[in-house]
């Protein structure tokens, strides 16, 4: 195999700023509603699992066989050393190595907007997965659009919170854009949900125009069609 | 000090010492077809063996250690290699876990190597050692020197099987060839297969063992001395491939050592000295056949080489979890090597956690003090202690 990158890749930016290959995580906001999401006793494969705090609530919840990668090695071994079955790797660089149908569920929690190769990805997710659980910060929030519309700057909001310059944040998108890519890919959405920035469901639901203006994050539940 | 001045390691033969140890009369018929009739196998054990028989961990030494992980060694008087890793409230917990540790077959600290009688002559022939007519170990041959003392000790399943480096390679081994006896595995600073470069610079290490005018065609034994001066230069060059060079400035840098300077090699830099220690002390307690012996088992390991080189062939339907570690600093095993483990097992749909350990002290690290790597272990294995139903305290007993 030739040409494996032997350590991830970070984007350095000098002593003044931190590394931004990684994305923050928060998985205490998308982890409830994710397990919802997931039949008891399903093998699972979470794609930048963070510390494994889903993978462990899986585990001891619902019975699942879940197992992590996750880019930032401090994670990893926190996760490792905390009992928890997750490896170094990278999304854009590692699913390609899994078998076909190896999982129930490949879940990417926050981490679409941050890949090189986002439609890739969700290739070999749902080449590895019969399910993928997705979920991503909206671009198209009213905020957004407002901010830069008004300032003619980029946007600043707690969701989106990082300068330009500094953002792991690389292929932003909105809701409706990832219809678009679904509907072009043949996935078929399963089930979808707008959430605020604290999880909390959106009422709306039956609307992918309000919930593009509404909702802070998404999170879809995909199949091959 | 001039040129050539040898360094001041002793080539009087090694002593001999009673190591604890399993003859299996019926010996063994190794992977080159050669049987050999009288199977030894030198071992330790720590902690206690429960009910079940479900809490034993198999350590697997590297290339130059041996049996004794975790208590003063015979014949050196220093701790076990592995103080740090294994004993009680450890992350190999012997309160917890029935520890063993074999000397490995090719060795000299008690199993059957070079340095046994034997056992191929008629009986008014008088014994001598093997020496270099020992048969031609393999990784797998160790392994199933081992899998003779595991039976033997009535354990069908090994909760663990743990090793860096060479012992890492046995690991690997392990896994693919008994998958149903090991519940848990970790491979450590090791590889798939022995690199051209690693057999080159053990090839290094042999050249220098036979230009040793001791040496005698390996029949050292009967001239009543031992290749010292080669077997410390072998020594020596696989030393510096076991550090960094990051470690090697920090721990030595350009300094000096003592003396004035009387002329080119008066003065010996500090990384010099610490090499010919290395060498010197490495002779009195290692034999040169047996280094021969198992530099050779290394260079012939490669794991996928009976599935066409599909490292995920041989780890086909297995069900052992897996713990991978490297490096960041190993550049003899680099991480890249146990990456390629790690993609093979998910490849095979196996069960593995992945580590590479931040260090700059190379190779060597898994003996060292790295405290991530001791969570990293202590972690892995009481996951796996739940998932095997290994429960805390009383009935591990």
């Amino acid at each position: 195999m030739p040409g494996l990158p032997m350590a991830p890749m970070r984007v350095d930016l000098g002593p003044a700023d931190p590394a931004i290959r990684f994305v923050a995580k928060n998985m205490r906001l998308d982890q409830r509603l994710i397990a919802e999401m997931i039949e008891p006793g399903s093998r699972v494969l979470d794609i930048g699992c963070g510390d494994g705090m889903l993978i462990e609530h899986l585990f001891h919840t619902r019975g699942c066989d879940a197992r992590g990668i996750e880019i930032d090695m401090k994670e990893v071994t926190r996760a490792v050393a905390h009992g928890l079955p997750v490896m170094q790797g990278d999304a854009d660089q590692d699913l390609e190595h899994y078998p076909d149908g190896a999982f129930d569920y490949a879940v990417l929690s926050r981490t679409l907007q941050a890949v090189e190769r986002p439609r890739e990805v969700l290739r070999q997710m749902l080449r590895i997965s019969t399910r993928a659980l997705v979920s991503f910060p909206n671009f198209g929030h009213w905020q957004m659009r407002s901010q830069l519309l008004l300032t003619g700057r980029m946007p600043n909001t707690r969701t989106w919170d990082r300068p330009w310059f500094a953002t792991p944040n690389i292929h932003p998108c909105t809701i409706r854009d990832f219809f678009a890519l679904c509907a072009e890919e043949g996935y078929a959405v399963e089930r979808w949900l707008a959430v605020d920035e604290a999880g909390q469901k959106t009422p709306w639901k039956r609307s992918a125009w309000f919930a593009n203006i509404f909702g802070e994050q998404a999170l879809f539940l995909l199949r091959k069609s | 000090m001039h040129i050539g001045v040898a360094m001041d390691s002793s080539n009087e033969p090694l002593s001999e010492t009673d190591h604890n140890h399993v003859c299996f009369a019926d010996g063994l018929t190794l992977e080159c077809g050669i049987h050999l009739g009288r199977l030894v196998v030198a071992y330790r054990t720590y902690g206690t063996l429960n009910q079940n028989r479900s809490n034993a961990i198999l350590i697997c030494h590297a290339l130059t250690g041996d049996q004794y992980v975790a208590e003063r060694h015979p014949v050196t008087g220093r701790g076990g290699w592995w103080d740090q890793v294994v004993g009680p409230g450890r992350p190999v917990d012997t309160s917890r876990y029935f520890v063993i540790c074999a000397n490995v077959l090719g060795g000299c600290m008690g199993s059957t190597g070079p340095r046994s009688l034997r056992d191929d002559r008629g009986a008014d022939t008088s014994p001598e050692p093997w020496g270099t007519d020992f048969p031609p170990v393999t990784i797998r041959d160790m392994v199933a020197a081992q899998k003779r003392l595991i039976d033997h000790l009535g354990i069908a399943r090994l909760f663990a099987v743990i090793g860096g480096s060479m012992g890492g390679m046995q690991v690997l081994e392990w896994a693919t060839t008994y998958p149903d006896c090991v519940f848990a595995a970790v491979p450590i600073a090791t590889a798939a297969f022995h690199s051209a470069q690693n057999i080159a610079f053990n090839e290094v290490g042999r050249q220098a063992i036979y230009a040793d005018p001791d040496w005698h065609g390996g029949r050292y034994w009967e001239s009543n001395r031992i290749p010292a001066r080669g077997l410390a230069v072998a020594r020596m060059a696989a030393h510096i491939t076991y550090l960094s060079e990051q470690a090697l400035t920090r721990k030595f840098g350009r300094r000096l050592r003592g003396g004035q300077a009387t002329g080119l090699f008066g003065d010996m830099f500090e990384v010099e000295s610490y090499l010919r220690h290395q060498g010197s002390t490495f002779v009195r307690r290692f034999d040169a056949n047996s280094y021969l012996c198992i530099t050779r088992a290394m260079d012939y390991f490669d794991v996928g080489f009976e599935h066409d080189g599909d490292l995920a062939a041989a780890f086909a339907g297995t069900r052992t979890r897996f713990c991978i570690v490297s490096f960041s600093s190993d550049w003899l095993f680099p991480t890249a090597q146990s990456r390629a483990i790690a993609r093979a097992l998910n490849r095979a749909a196996a069960n593995v956690s992945f580590v590479e350990i931040e260090t700059d002290k190379g190779h060597d690290s898994f003996l060292l003090d790295e405290p991530d790597f001791h969570r990293t272990l202590l972690g892995f294995l009481k996951g796996c202690a739940e998932h095997a139903g290994l429960a805390d305290g009383a009935d591990a007993r």
